[in-house]
């Protein structure tokens, strides 16, 4: 059995390490509302960013713009993953890169290239040290200080690619946050973009909007910026789901510490008394060997 | 009858402004406008440059970094990347920030090759516009 010093330095070390990742939940909490309070500010652009370009693109042929075009055939598929920049956050980047994965599996099967760009560390380090993988680089840094400008970057260079016909299709690779506790990650088409529906079609809604310059112009304008809302979007949800994936990792970490800890102490105790024990045996059968 | 139309700014980090105003000036893809309540329906590009409205007989300005604009009878919603009251400007910012973007055209036209020639010229722009509001 250890001895009693050993198992109290062993408490000592739990306690430290129970301090820590309760210290990482709360930091995780603090963080998540963060980034919750940007998400619900962001959702009044997005949406009415969604109705104009719904509104422009009704009657638009889908060859007016190159960010529309559908290409004949397709040679290689752009992805954009999403993780986030560190761990300690469970099995949310490896669910994220699983998805990847599995993604590059399916396109390679139908003969089809795959070039990865990645947002956030984790996704960017796995790639970048994979051999065979065609790899593009990416943005790292923790994603929930990255403003819109850095994230229209990331979108920038998958843009880039698509307009020289480099790729033909681009898909991005995100965790969706649903709830605390789950966080699914997802995957989306982004390029050639789909212009989104109309709220309302056909209703009273249909009014004869002047524009300018025109409409053509107009949306040639707005749709690489609906990219970027659409990446930043992600981005939000991402890095929504990588703290409360934190908070629950952490929130485990700091029950199996307590839960150590109990287990410890029990131990500490029973050596304890044993200490006892043997040592009130040596004084009985020292006094007894006097005596006589 | 209400002479006042609301004006709203949004940005994709907050929602910069949302009051009832007597009159909107922009520069739009075509040139600046002037937008009064009951304005019909209209669609249009901003460029980079000062948003001004009226409220009551102050003129009141921001800065706005691109975007759009939908005009209805009742609202004026501004979608812009960016956008800063006039107030919020610093000026030693922009000021720092100019400088930049010239130095990194002059390099750019002496031929260095990491240096994008468009986003520098973007970047002055944005802060010869920021310095248009506050003088």
């Amino acid at each position: 059995m250890a001895s009693l010093r050993d198992i109290k330095t062993k408490i000592k070390g739990v306690k430290k390490t129970r301090q820590i990742t309760r210290a990482m939940n709360m930091v995780s909490a603090a963080k998540l509302r963060g980034v919750q309070a940007r998400t619900l500010r962001f959702r009044p652009y997005a949406e009415k960013f969604a109705e104009v370009l719904a509104r422009l693109a009704q009657g638009m042929r889908p060859d007016s713009h190159p960010l529309l075009y559908q290409a004949p055939q397709i040679n290689t598929v752009a992805v954009l993953l999403f993780t986030s920049e560190r761990g300690l956050c469970g099995a949310f980047n490896n669910n994220l890169i699983l998805t990847a994965l599995r993604f590059i599996r399916e396109q390679e099967a139908a003969g089809k290239k795959v070039r990865i760009y990645a947002v956030g560390r984790k996704g960017y380090d796995y790639y970048a040290n994979r051999r065979g993988q065609d790899f593009a680089g990416g943005i790292t840094g923790d994603l929930g200080s990255m403003g819109f400008e850095t994230v229209a970057a990331a979108a920038d260079l998958v843009m880039r690619d698509f307009l020289s016909h480099d790729v033909q299709e681009a898909h991005m690779i995100y965790s969706n946050f649903r709830s605390m506790s789950t966080q699914a990650p997802t995957l989306e088409k982004i390029l050639p973009i789909t212009p989104p529906e109309l709220a309302s079609p056909g209703g009273a809604q249909v009014i004869d909007y002047i524009i300018e310059p025109s409409a053509e112009d107009l949306v040639g304008e707005i749709l690489p910026r609906y990219l970027n809302v659409r990446v930043y979007q992600a981005l939000l949800e991402t890095a929504t789901g990588e703290h409360a994936a934190r908070m629950l990792a952490m929130d485990n970490a700091t029950k199996n510490c307590s839960e150590i800890i109990t287990n410890l102490t029990i131990m500490y105790n029973k050596a304890r008394q044993a200490a006892i024990t043997s040592e009130l045996i040596d004084i009985v059968s020292g006094a007894d060997a006097v005596s006589g | 009858m209400d002479n006042s139309i609301l004006l709203e700014v949004v940005t994709p980090e907050r929602l910069l402004l949302s009051k009832p105003v007597q009159m909107v000036m922009a520069v739009g893809s075509d040139g600046a406008m002037g937008i009064l309540p009951h304005h019909t329906h209209l669609l249009t590009g901003l460029k980079i440059d000062a948003l001004r409205w009226l409220e009551g007989t102050v003129e009141k300005k921001a800065f706005i970094s691109g975007g759009l604009m939908e005009v209805t009878p009742e609202k004026v919603s501004v979608l812009a990347e960016s956008a800063e009251l006039e107030e919020e400007i610093n000026k030693e910012r922009v000021l720092e920030a100019r400088k930049r973007a010239e130095d990194r055209i002059a390099k750019a036209k002496t031929g260095a090759p990491d240096i994008d020639l468009l986003r520098a010229e973007n970047a002055l722009r944005r802060a010869i516009s920021r310095l248009k509001i506050l003088n």
